[in-house]
């Protein structure tokens, strides 16, 4: 059973956590799912969240194009600015992290400052 | 994404008022749209204005036609879903609906089954059931699931959900029941038309047994008719050829 405290609010809240992140003194950035073309495991939308110690939450697909935008969320969060990243199954950097899925998918980066 | 920016959407949020921001993909600059206003962070044109309050309306996120640099995240209050007796039944189904997303609204006047040892945490409505159903006021983003068993209960939730916009009806009961709740209806002078919004025998023909599979056949209906699916069509593994229709 969920603990009564989540359920009161609904579905999960990721801003809510990427607060509760912030105020607890990590550098944060959010991922979102801006556009999708194909078959794609996440709809426009769908957000993931990571820290500075790399504790992750939610998702922009089904778990294989995670690794890559964590990679890019660090940088990002150290002080990189914003990044739309396009993942397919024509790009190579695609195939290196395994869109296994066919499709399209373009994921904006940026922190919470 | 600023602090500020997020502290202002969570706050839109709470209030349960329909928000948007709007992301330049190309430099990040953003703006949060509430109720139709928004701030200095991203100025928008009237026709990106227009195009935002589309997005919210529609409930659908992504970047606008005319202009692909703009992506526009809609975060409108939850679905809503009102049951309609707050019987075994319900008390699978309230927590579930919560997990997908709902907020969920309980109504029966019978404190001994409407009460906080059965249902911690939920919002009670009080009143007749069309009373509460008024009160609450279903639109297109609610879901009613009338789940008493007892025609006056029942029955008075019903012609209040016909009335209304509501993407999903359902009501609990066999085929001879729902025959008879048909009847009823009609003799109450509701338009026959309506009637077949209202799912019954509610839920998916899974099969469902126990209180819990019930209530995954009337959520995985609901999430049906939420996003427009067609009615599912099952192959049969022993012969592929024929499919048969759930």
């Amino acid at each position: 059973m969920v603990k009564q405290e989540n359920m009161t609010g609904g579905g999960e809240d990721l801003l809510a956590e990427a607060l509760r992140w912030r105020d607890e003194g990590h550098a944060v950035a959010v991922a979102t799912v801006v556009s999708t073309w194909g078959s794609s495991p996440r709809p426009v939308g769908s957000q993931l969240i990571v820290d500075d110690g790399l504790r992750l939450q939610g998702s922009v697909s089904g778990g294989c194009i995670e690794g890559a935008v964590v990679h890019e969320a660090q940088a990002i969060m150290g002080g990189a600015p914003a990044k739309l990243l396009e993942f397919g199954v024509s790009d190579e950097q695609a195939w290196e992290v395994g869109l296994a899925c066919g499709g399209t998918i373009q994921v904006f980066v940026e922190a919470v400052e | 994404m600023k602090r500020a920016l997020l502290d202002r959407l969570q706050a839109a949020r709470a209030e349960k008022r329909p928000a948007a921001v709007v992301t330049n993909l190309k430099d990040g600059r953003q703006t949060l749209i509430v109720d139709g206003e928004g701030d200095d962070g991203l100025p928008l044109t009237a026709d990106q204005r227009t195009a935002v309050a589309a997005a919210i309306q529609s409930d659908r996120s992504g970047v606008l036609k005319q202009d692909s640099d703009l992506f526009v995240h809609v975060h409108n209050p939850p679905l809503r879903l009102i049951v309609v007796g707050a019987v075994h039944i319900s008390q699978a189904l309230v927590p579930m609906a919560r997990l997908a997303g709902y907020d969920v609204y309980l109504v029966d006047p019978r404190k001994a089954w409407a009460n906080s040892d059965r249902f911690p945490a939920v919002n009670m409505v009080e009143g007749w059931p069309d009373e509460a159903l008024h009160s609450l006021a279903p639109d297109h983003r609610s879901a009613v699931v009338v789940l008493t068993h007892d025609p006056k209960l029942d029955d008075p939730a019903l012609g209040v959900a016909l009335r209304s916009s509501a993407f999903y009806i359902g009501a609990l009961g066999s085929r001879k029941t729902h025959a008879g709740r048909l009847a009823r209806l009609r003799d109450s002078g509701l338009e026959e038309e309506s009637f077949g919004r209202i799912h019954g025998p509610i839920g998916l023909a899974i099969g469902a047994k126990s209180p819990a599979e019930i209530a995954i056949a009337i959520l995985a209906q609901m999430t049906q008719a939420l996003h427009g699916a067609p009615p599912l069509v099952k192959a049969d593994p022993l012969n592929p050829g024929a499919a048969a229709a759930e």
